[in-house]
């Protein structure tokens, strides 16, 4: 009972963290120092309330009426709850502590203060998402959450392509909401109560509608393919500590949901875990092969998002191929990978999105073709982001590795079976994954290399300057984290393991150290890093002992080579670019160079979001171009409107009588 | 009782049918008037014993329907000076064919639907449905804002015949309900004639399509 208060305080200091700022001036320091310091506080008392969650006995809830028909004010913390409350109550406050320095309202008074109040309230309205144990109030919270990201994403809304990402993001957040509308709505008509509790007996053909709709309700939120259209330029177009917690955290909400629901849903059908599995896979491959397509710094962590949010419906589909066909290991392993992967991920990519915020601060564009050489001013950026590419990279001894280890081992373990009982598709789910880690190593040496290696590929770029303690500390912190549970994946394994249990509504003991030697890791790691760090010393001990020299390398003839013609990120992508092309259609737009002196030539190649640009925006404009003509119903007679509604009474009339 | 009934309702459907057939206004008014008087001693002949309920019906629908609106309406119609639905959208004649076409589709939809005994004899739900369609004949073919009026009471006046069929079910609250909120809306209207009357120098409905969008 305390417990939740303790979570519900925390939900109300975060939620309204934003507001004494509003009370002071625009430019004011302190307002944002205040929401800063109510965010810590906030997220300190959550995770203590987390902590005594996991401490008690049984999960601990709360249940008040509150008016609504059928429908309570439910709260409760499970071990599912408290993993995804983690990230929530982490990475946001680390965030707002990043923001006094990124973005100051000094800076910013336009759009400093609204900024404060959504960031806070996002982050209050994904803590009570998660707690939340009834649907009506989960919808509140959830559509609270949509709408607080939405005006923390449109800050600088002053800006037209901020504002068309923020339209995209608004019809597609609440696409998915009315998917969840249906989803709850559903759930009561078979379940009699908007109550979300386990056990509940459900005739086959409702779980399944209930599940394709949480599929598609909740996969757009979480950005699955081919539902993540809003998801690239949200990203991109919002501020970075935004960013870093949309992606790190909110995208999870999106899984939450599915692992929720799943959870509530009986086992069901063989083809839900194949279905999911298909889906991941999609989304992990296509996701990394369009970042590799993308110039834009924020737009690459974006469509990584995407492949991350495959990798974890991969591991979902796993369980749920395991839990229908009664493979106790499949479930621990794919569930236990997928949600040490909701961990990993908020970890590096919030901390490859404050990176990111640090580069764009220092470079004053998010295009990498335009940066370069930013290693020599920003080297403590550079190895906080090599930190987080190792681990998005998934590299031992990060703890990218350690999650997508776990869902290695589980998919090998379903090879050997027949093919009525889905198992092929996990096998199939196991080259993609590392086809994607491939890829992900290739996307991530081509940004550390354009925007970190080489000489800079602008004059302005020599400004820029290292960021101060309050960006780097949360940084600092993240990276951390990627490196601890990279090592001692081992303690991290209780809480796993608990909400495997809860998941499963085995109460049986499940051990991931009994299947998977972690403790292998944690030695192989630290021998890893070992090596690495004695490699590191060896090479600046013998590069001390030599001369330095500056000077040109190979410089094909050139007598004065610029910085400008270095390798792009788009040329080091372009191989795989075209190797992929029947998924990213990139376009090349060249004029033909004629005769012995060509006249000056251009090149232009992109890489447009295939659903977004080619289906979604073609369909909605032909639908705007066709949908006036139904204006010619719009008469303004009241005659003609009164026609109407005998015309309607007519054929309602006839209607019933026929039917009848 | 029946039989009396089915008289009164049968000169119910035959002022419908005068109302579509007479171009003077106040001629349709006075027949709308007559009809809502009729109608309002309706509850007095629908049951062999007399209820209070029904009894208590009479008074105000029969001064509302029979008296209070059309006194209004016709003072309306002297403010603005004038007498006749000069254009109705169809003809006078084919108007009164369209209501007689309604009249014979509401008998033999009525005699389709499952009615429960009591009812299956009387005339009121063809009447009803006959009166509803006549108000919508005159809704959607007059233009002049007063006989518009006319045609949402003449509406009214079926729906008011149906009500009949729920006389002791429905309470009598709601039924002096709908009454207080069609004496407000004809009041209402009767203000609004006057101000399409000065704002556009005339009181042809068409008029106000350039307030669209």
């Amino acid at each position: 009972m305390n417990v939740m208060f303790l979570m519900l305080m925390a939900v109300v200091l975060l939620g309204l963290s934003g507001v004494p700022a509003c009370l002071l001036s625009a430019r004011s320091a302190v307002g944002q120092r205040v929401a800063a310091a109510l965010m810590l506080a906030g997220s300190l008392l959550g995770l203590a309330g987390v902590a005594a969650a996991l401490c008690a006995a049984e999960a601990p809830s709360l249940s008040w009426a509150w008016g609504f028909q059928q429908s309570r004010f439910a709260v409760a913390a499970d071990p599912i709850s408290a993993l995804f409350l983690l990230p929530v109550f982490i990475v946001p406050a680390l965030g707002s502590v990043y923001g006094l320095e990124y973005w100051k309202q000094a800076e910013h008074p336009a759009n400093g203060r609204r900024l404060g109040l959504a960031y806070g309230m996002l982050a209050g309205a994904m803590a009570l998402v998660v707690i939340a144990r009834d649907g009506v109030l989960f919808l509140i919270a959830w559509e609270v959450m949509a709408l607080a990201a939405y005006f923390a994403a449109t800050a600088e809304d002053d800006k037209p392509e901020v504002r068309r990402a923020g339209w995209i993001y608004l019809i597609a957040t609440h696409v998915g909401t009315l998917c969840l509308l249906a989803l709850f709505a559903r759930w009561r008509h078979a379940t009699g109560a908007f109550a979300l509790e386990a056990g509940q007996a459900l005739p086959a053909e409702a779980a399944t509608a209930l599940f394709l709709l949480a599929l598609i309700g909740f996969g757009f939120k979480a950005g699955l393919m081919p539902l993540h259209v809003w998801l690239p330029g949200a990203h991109a177009n919002a501020p970075s500590h935004v960013s870093a917690v949309m992606s790190g955290v909110m995208l999870k909400m999106g899984i939450y949901g599915i692992v929720r629901m799943t959870a509530l849903l009986p086992s069901g059908a063989a083809w839900w875990g194949p279905a999911l599995l298909t889906a991941g896979a999609v989304s992990s491959v296509a996701g990394i092969a369009f970042a590799i397509g993308q110039r834009d710094l924020k737009r690459i962590l974006a469509y990584s998002s995407i492949e991350n949010i495959g990798i974890i419906a991969m591991g979902l589909g796993l369980a749920l191929l395991g839990r229908s066909l009664g493979h106790a290991d499949w479930v621990l392993l794919g569930l236990g990978g997928a949600l040490l992967h909701v961990w990993n991920h908020s970890l590096f990519k919030s901390l490859l999105f404050f990176n990111a915020g640090a580069v764009i601060h220092a470079a004053h564009t998010r295009e990498i073709d335009q940066m370069g050489g930013l290693a020599k001013q920003l080297p403590r950026v550079m190895a906080l982001f090599a930190v987080g590419a190792v681990a998005i990279c998934a590299l031992p001894p990060l703890n990218g590795f350690a999650g997508e280890w776990l869902l290695y081992l589980g998919l090998f373990r379903t090879m050997g079976l027949g093919a009525e009982t889905g198992a092929p598709a996990a096998a199939l789910a196991a080259v993609a994954l590392a086809m994607t880690g491939a890829l992900a190593v290739a996307c991530f040496v081509k940004v550390l290399g354009t925007v970190f290696l080489g000489a800079p590929r602008r004059a302005e770029a020599p400004h820029a300057h290292e960021p101060g303690p309050a960006m780097l500390a949360p940084m600092l912190v993240l990276a951390c984290g990627c490196v601890g549970l990279g090592l001692f994946p081992l303690l991290a394994t209780p809480l796993l393991e608990a909400a495997v249990r809860t998941w499963s509504a085995r109460p049986g003991p499940m051990s991931v150290a009994a299947v998977v030697p972690l403790q292998t890791l944690t030695a192989a790691g630290l021998a890893l890093a070992g090596l690495v760090a004695v490699l590191a010393l060896v090479l600046k001990l013998t590069r001390r002992a030599g001369r330095v020299r500056a000077g040109l390398t190979w410089d094909c003839g050139y007598a004065r080579p610029t910085g400008r013609m270095q390798y792009t990120g788009s040329s080091l992508g372009d191989s795989l670019v075209n190797l992929t092309s029947f998924l990213l259609w990139p376009k090349k737009c060249r004029t033909a160079l004629r005769g012995y002196f060509p006249r000056p030539s251009a090149f232009k190649s992109l890489v447009p979001d295939t659903v977004l640009d080619r289906l979604v925006t073609p369909l909605f404009r032909a639908t705007g171009r066709h949908l006036p003509r139904l204006r010619v119903l719009q008469q303004g007679q009241t005659h003609v409107y009164v026609l109407y509604i005998l015309i309607v009474m007519i054929v309602l009339l006839i209607w019933g009588n026929v039917g009848s | 009782m029946t039989n009396l009934l089915n008289t009164l309702l049968v000169i119910v459907l035959m002022l419908n049918l005068f109302a579509l057939g007479t171009s003077r206004i106040v001629s349709v008014i006075r027949t709308v008037a007559a009809q809502g008087a009729l109608l309002s001693l309706l509850p007095l002949v629908l049951h062999d014993h007399l209820t209070l309920a029904a009894a208590l019906t009479v008074v105000p629908a029969f001064a509302l329907k029979g008296v209070i609106i059309p006194g209004m309406m016709i003072h309306a119609l002297r403010d603005v000076k004038i007498k006749r639905e000069v254009e109705p959208l169809i003809g006078l004649q084919p108007s009164v064919i369209l209501g007689a076409l309604a009249t014979v589709f509401a008998l033999l939809f009525a005699d389709q639907l499952p009615l429960i005994e009591a009812h299956s004899d009387a005339l009121l739900v063809p009447a009803s449905i006959a009166t509803v369609l006549t108000g919508f004949i005159l809704l959607i073919t007059r233009f002049k804002a007063l006989t518009q009026v006319v045609g949402y009471l003449v509406l009214e006046n079926g729906i008011f015949i149906f009500g009949m069929l729920l006389v002791e079910a429905m309470p009598l609250v709601v039924e002096m309900g709908v009454l207080l909120d069609l004496f407000v809306g004809i009041f209402v209207i009767c203000i609004i004639v006057n101000q399409i009357n000065q704002a556009f120098a005339s009181m042809d409905t068409r008029r106000l399509v350039s307030l669209k969008e």
